[in-house]
């Protein structure tokens, strides 16, 4: 187990030295100078060649690229994300402001996931081939085909404009979250549905479960107690997997519903060209990403000791 | 439908109850029903309106005035009116015998609009999905094939491009470069061909140690000529799935990046650049952004049930690795 650790922390060490220089290379190589570019936007009208040269040195453009690259790692490695060229907050600090919007999207959408895909993919499995299983498998393909970004006006459609219960974006209170994180559960909820689903037949088929039967333990119990818990275990790795899937799902619906959040800030920041704030959040989000990645895996791992621990395939 | 029952859906037809031999008529119904929505965008696509080759000039002079400057391609043209000709008088205009779809904020017909629109989304499914295909292809079979530092290489360059989630590098590549379809497909494909190559060296790896592989191997048979015709035949199933279900992915992330604008541009007929449009007349006029929706869901739809059923017909433990991706 510590050995199988270590080794994907070696690795993972590796991996975000590829993906910091990956995000400060995406934006050195970008095809203009972007001195130019925002001076242009601040002041509306071509910047003179003495204020280009100032912003270059004020944001250490003129600097041969390693170097660069040195410098901003090393200020990373501090926690410092560096300074947008817009506006006086340090990139890290605008940043954590706006964390805690986009995670509490992210809970509220795996919770309505969950609830929709747990009794889902159970009466599913346990009525395979019936009207309940049609019924779920198909809800399942359309919530992996429906654009975020169309159900979610369909939403605000429906349940703010005609009915009024709950408000068109924003963020905060209860009733806003209510909207954004049905729009974005939806998705993973149709994944979830799905892979509970086959894990409850692998799991009904196997010997217990045919003991647990002949034990005379009523249907109910062998279907919650024994089947459902085992089931369990590979939904556990996929719902961890899915964080992913919320940060690309994030964008569209904090768009769609105006709401702040990570998502919101790196779609401004792309528009203004504001550099420093996508690199930091572009940084940001795959460190996330690779780190629950690897919780998940070894949490995978720790829940079920049948998987081997030396990084063998599973 | 999914992969647990195919298997079971003959013998469900042959000695069911009545109800059970009609669901399982039903779902192949659904495969038929994938069928009949990629031929219809097919056909939108084609016909919609001419397709029209601009000749170059050198080519010109090189024929003797043999070639004319525009070589057409199909000549036909089923949406009834043009796709980008605005007519401020029928703006807004709800569906009608004369726009069956209703038209948009600038009189434009919706239902014109959707046609052009498939040929969009169609092909920028086709060309991204290619791309990444033959590029995945090639990475995976050689660093398969060939494995030491060739494939360790490979293989944490494929680590570095999935630590970031998919959409996000790609919107970003797509808005460091600058909002355009060309740029959406180039961002794409960055990211889109690590799945193959991950895949079909997986295939690769396990097809090397078969027997018949050892067996043509001893038999003195060329390595070029081994891989083309023992290891890549057998990593083609896991591919076609794989691009089916892509197909699918990139149809919807292609909208959804232009939704974001980031992709094509005003007045392009794009599905997600429509709805974006749309967005502001939610309540008076319902069909600008709702037609471009339902198109985009039936379009992915559509290849997501094609995907699923040929995953099914594949062995499951190659199939177990292939999932459809939602994500926006």
């Amino acid at each position: 187990m510590y050995r199988f650790i270590l080794r994907r922390a070696v690795s993972i060490v590796f991996v975000l030295f590829g993906v910091s220089v990956t995000t400060f290379g995406m934006v050195v190589f970008t095809p203009g100078d972007p001195a130019e570019i925002v001076l242009r936007e601040q002041t509306a009208q071509n910047p003179s060649q003495e204020a280009i040269r100032e912003f270059r040195a004020e944001h250490g453009l003129d600097d041969p690229i390693p170097v660069q690259y040195l410098d901003w790692m090393a200020d990373v490695l501090r926690g410092d994300l560096g300074q947008s060229y817009y506006h006086d907050t340090p990139v890290t600090t605008m940043i954590i402001r706006r964390f805690g919007d986009t995670a509490e999207l992210a809970v509220a959408a795996i919770l309505v996931a969950l609830v929709i895909s747990i009794p889902a993919g159970v009466i599913s499995a346990v009525h395979t081939g019936e009207l309940p299983d049609h019924a779920s498998q198909l809800g399942s393909l359309l919530g992996v085909s429906m654009p975020n970004f169309w159900l979610g006006y369909l939403l605000i459609v429906v349940f703010s404009l005609y009915l009024e219960l709950f408000p068109v974006s924003g963020a905060g209170t209860v009733r806003e979250l209510v909207l954004p994180a049905v729009t974005l559960g939806s998705g993973i909820a149709a994944i979830i549905t799905r892979l509970l689903r086959s894990s409850m037949l692998d799991v009904l088929e196997a010997e217990y479960i045919g003991t647990a039967r002949s034990k005379g333990l009523r249907e109910r119990i062998v279907v919650y107690k024994h089947a459902f818990r085992n089931a369990l275990i590979p939904v556990v790795t996929i719902v961890g997997l899915q964080f992913g899937y919320l940060l690309n799902g994030a964008v569209i619906v904090e768009i769609v519903f105006q709401r702040p959040g990570l998502g919101t800030l790196l779609i401004e920041a792309i528009f203004a060209r504001d550099y420093p704030i996508v690199q930091g959040l572009v940084l940001v989000i795959a460190v996330l990403f690779v780190v629950s990645n690897l919780l998940v895996d070894v949490a995978y791992r720790y829940i079920d000791p049948r998987i081997r621990f030396d990084g063998g395939t599973r | 439908m999914s992969a647990a029952d195919r298997p079971q859906a003959w013998r469900r037809r042959l000695d069911g109850t009545w109800s059970r031999r009609l669901r399982s008529i039903a779902e192949d119904r659904l495969d038929l029903l994938a069928w009949v929505i990629i031929a219809a965008l097919v056909v939108s696509a084609v016909f919609a309106k001419p397709i029209r080759l601009t000749v170059p000039s050198v080519l010109q002079t090189l024929s003797g005035g043999f070639l004319a400057e525009t070589v057409t391609l199909q000549p036909l043209q089923l949406a009834p009116h043009d796709p980008i000709d605005q007519n401020l008088a029928d703006r807004l205009h709800p569906p009608s015998r004369e726009y069956p779809l209703g038209t948009d904020q600038l009189g434009r017909d919706i239902l014109s609009r959707l046609m052009v629109g498939a040929r969009i989304s169609l092909s920028v499914g086709v060309v991204v999905v290619s791309i990444s295909l033959m590029i995945g292809t090639a990475v995976g079979v050689v660093s398969g094939y060939l494995g030491g530092w060739v494939d360790e290489a490979v293989m944490r360059i494929v680590d570095i491009v999935l630590a970031f989630p998919g959409l996000l590098l790609a919107l970003v590549v797509a808005g460091i470069l600058g909002p355009s379809l060309t740029n959406i497909m180039i961002a794409l494909a960055v990211v889109g061909w690590t799945q193959y190559a991950r895949i079909v060296r997986g295939s690769v790896l396990s097809v090397k140690q078969r027997d018949f592989v050892a067996a043509a191997k001893l038999m003195g048979v060329s390595e070029p000529r081994l891989v083309s015709t023992h290891v890549i035949p057998n990593v083609i199933g896991p591919v076609v799935i794989l691009a089916t279900l892509d197909m699918a992915y990139v149809i919807l992330a292609t909208a959804g990046l232009s939704f974001l604008g980031l992709g094509a541009q005003p007045p392009t007929p794009e599905w997600g650049t429509m709805l974006s449009q749309g967005r502001h007349h939610l309540l008076t006029a319902w069909w600008i952004a709702n037609v471009p929706g339902v198109a985009i869901m039936v379009a992915v739809l559509a290849f997501n049930i094609l995907g699923d059923s040929l995953r099914d017909l594949l062995d499951p433990r190659v199939a177990s690795r292939l999932e459809g991706k939602g994500g926006l």
